[in-house]
């Protein structure tokens, strides 16, 4: 509301014509405010002009993150071929991969406007604990669940101190940072014999796997296949049920452009990793398992964050945590739920990042690990702030910054231009976000 | 006649010495906008804080639909039908109206969100009380007017079927136009039978809309009756003073007849 209101004050003398014009001016503005939302599509025209007017209104969405990544790889491959061979896709993916889940893992508390600092270090004594089981001859399973289920309980002790105490969660889990890092070298060390020199095998094909095999060539296309299949089943059974209820629906072109969107990435990666990117002598091909891990784990949050309660709540907390409590939410239970997962999620990343390693060591850098994954969270589209955000972000966000460092490295620059890179990128993903956020406050 | 929805009776509310309010008698009739004015520190935040459930009050008693009644918190005013729409609105900016609407209490389908049903609920509601200044009820929050975002928080309201909703300062923050949106709202409100509590500095708007004016002053209702008997200067006089020179009627400056109390 732009216009000064004349101050109708309690005087019996204020009569309404004076302010007729105004009453007048006011009706249009809003008008104009509701029209500027987006009318009901009907044609894959309409609907691009919407898109373009939610763009300039500041509701940019993944579009500036993907003409990102667009341009640093274009501008990597000019200066080294080498650079979208399948080889080096594939080897970006992988190295990715956990950068991802940490991400994913961030973004269940930077959603309600908090921080895990620690997340790097639960996931390397995660990795730790596992690593561990497995020396012991205990089967890999057990290695896992020990694993994920120790980092969601320290999750959630962390979310408990946080809504308990009200102390800040930066301050906590800086403390948890620091406590971890501690830890880590405690635990490897208590392992004695298993971890001599600070560094703990990795004793199990399975854990190795994740990162380290592939699928068949043939089970990488199946599953693509099967994929994109479901995505387009449930698009339009929702899109359907949508019409039966005489509900807006997005017009069937504009969800057949969407599903074929989808299925041409899940071709494009299929196609990269089903090129052989062995040697004369010996093939390698397939999708490495770690792709098929991060995407489940991608799509089983989004429907959790997208579709549930819980999910709703963590948003609503985010955004307004006192409309959330008058609404009859239990925001310390939220809290600490979302935390939980958070540790769960680092959980997951520690497994995945043993297994690229094939190892874990007492030289992990948690502070860096947590950094990269919160930069890929921002650089993704989510904000610091609480409130907006989605698991994808970290996903686009994991991939630039790592085809940064792939990139840079492949380039043969040293860590030095790796992370001042990576800097300048993240301010420009945080400038980005900040100037649509004022468009969008002004229009 | 049916008896008033919600009574107050002798509802006095103490903070350590301070005595906030003091004997307060008041009736609240179902399908009426009463409108509660008075000047700053009068105690219309307290009492309204007292009916909806935040604060208990030290003395008196609550009776709702004839009943007496102990709110402890919030909760219970709310699932007695109390709705309580603050100057702050308690909206969410970064969802959108149905979300919004249905915040707490969203429909489920599968163990998922089901937003059919929640859409299908919200724009019926939003279609009852004729809120067509908003286009599209998936927009976020954030980006509606003042106006409309006072109507979003009245709907929230009126769909957990509130029988009372209390408003604080409705029309504070607006333009003249979103004014004339918000009180049409609450007189629709009061049409669909519901009991409304405004509070409000602007008399113009309390003459606009209200049925009843309660006023207050330093803690006492000092007069109550219907908006007909008075007029802008004589609410200034008893919302200033605590009393008024020009009301004709002696009655009005002590208890009126339909308040149900004996004066």
């Amino acid at each position: 509301m732009a216009s000064p209101d004349p101050e109708t004050g309690p005087e019996p003398g204020a009569t309404t014509t004076d302010t007729a014009p105004q009453a007048q001016e006011d009706i249009t503005a809003a008008a104009a405010s509701g029209a500027s939302a987006e009318l009901l599509a009907n044609s894959v025209g309409e609907y691009l002009q919407i898109w373009l007017k939610r763009i300039r209104s500041g509701e940019s969405g993944a579009l500036p993150v993907i003409i990102g990544l667009v341009v640093i790889v274009i501008f990597f491959q000019i200066k080294s071929s080498l650079f979208l061979s399948a080889g080096n896709l594939v080897n970006l993916m992988t190295q990715a991969a956990f950068l991802v889940t940490l991400g994913m893992a961030e973004i269940f508390v930077l959603l309600l406007g908090e921080i895990d600092l620690a997340a790097g270090f639960t996931a390397a004594c995660g990795a730790v604990i596992a690593l561990w089981l497995v020396a012991l001859n205990y089967p890999w399973w057990v290695a896992v669940l020990a694993c994920l289920a120790a980092t969601a309980a320290y999750g959630a002790l962390q979310g408990f101190i946080i809504t308990w105490l009200r102390l800040p969660s930066f301050v906590v889990t800086l403390a948890g940072y620091l406590g971890l890092s501690g830890a880590l070298l405690f635990l490897i060390d208590s392992t004695g014999k298993i971890g001599v020199g600070g560094v703990i095998r990795l004793n199990s094909n399975i854990i190795n796997d994740i990162e380290g095999g592939a699928l068949s060539a043939a089970a990488s296309w199946v599953v693509m296949i099967v994929l994109v299949a479901l995505a387009a089943v449930m698009m339009f059974l929702r899109d359907r049920r949508r019409r039966v209820n005489g509900l807006v629906a997005p017009p069937v072109s504009i969800t057949l452009l969407k599903i074929a969107a989808i299925a041409v990435a899940g071709v494009v990666v299929v196609l990269v990793g089903n090129t052989n990117r062995g040697t004369l002598f010996l093939a390698v091909r397939g999708l490495p398992w770690v792709v098929l891990v991060v995407l489940a784990v991608l799509v089983i949050y989004t429907t959790l964050l997208g579709r549930t309660r819980f999910g709703r709540y963590i948003y609503a907390i985010g955004g307004n945590a006192e409309a959330a409590r008058r609404a009859g939410i239990n925001v310390s239970r939220i809290k600490i739920a979302a935390f939980a997962l958070c540790g769960l999620t680092a959980g997951i990343t520690g497994i995945i990042y043993s297994s690229y390693l094939g190892s874990i060591s007492s030289g992990v850098n948690g502070g860096q690990l947590v950094l990269d994954a919160v930069a890929a969270a921002v650089i993704g589209g989510t904000s610091l702030f609480g409130g907006r955000g989605k698991m994808l972000d970290a996903l686009l966000g994991g991939l630039v910054v790592g085809v940064i460092a792939n990139g840079l490295q492949l380039l043969g620059l040293a860590a030095a231009g790796q992370l001042m890179w990576t800097a300048l990128v993240l301010v420009a993903a945080v400038t980005v976000d900040a100037l649509t956020r004022r468009g969008r406050n002004t229009s | 006649m049916d008896g008033p929805l919600l009574q107050l009776r002798g509802i006095g509310k103490n903070f350590g010495p301070v005595q906030a309010l003091d004997g307060i008698d008041l009736d609240i009739p179902a399908g009426k906008v009463t409108a509660l004015v008075g000047d700053n520190g009068a105690g219309k935040s307290t009492l309204i804080k007292t009916i909806s459930g935040i604060w208990e009050p030290s003395h008196g008693q609550l009776a709702w639909q004839g009943k007496p009644v102990h709110f402890r918190s919030p909760r219970d005013a709310t699932d007695a039908g109390i709705a309580t729409v603050y100057q702050d609105l308690a909206l969410c900016d970064n969802l959108d109206i149905v979300e919004n609407m249905l915040l707490g209490h969203e429909a489920r389908r599968h163990l998922l969100l089901d937003e059919v049903t929640m859409e299908k609920t919200a724009r019926q509601t939003l279609s009852d009380l004729r809120v067509t200044t908003v286009r599209n009820i998936r927009q976020v929050v954030g980006s509606l007017s003042g106006g409309q975002r006072q109507a979003v928080a009245v709907a929230k309201a009126v769909m957990l079927d509130a029988k009372l909703v209390i408003m604080d300062e409705p029309t504070a923050a607006l333009g003249v136009s979103q004014t004339a949106l918000v009180l049409d709202l609450i007189g629709r409100l009061a049409r669909r039978g519901i009991a409304v509590i405004v509070i409000s500095h602007n008399l113009t708007d309390v003459f606009q809309v209200a049925d009843r004016i309660a006023v207050l002053y330093l803690g006492r209702l000092v007069s109550v009756g219907p908006a007909a008997d008075y007029d802008p200067a004589s609410a200034v006089d008893l919302m200033t003073t605590g009393t008024s020179a020009r009301i004709q009627s002696a009655d009005l400056t002590a208890r009126t007849p339909d308040s149900g109390a004996e004066g």
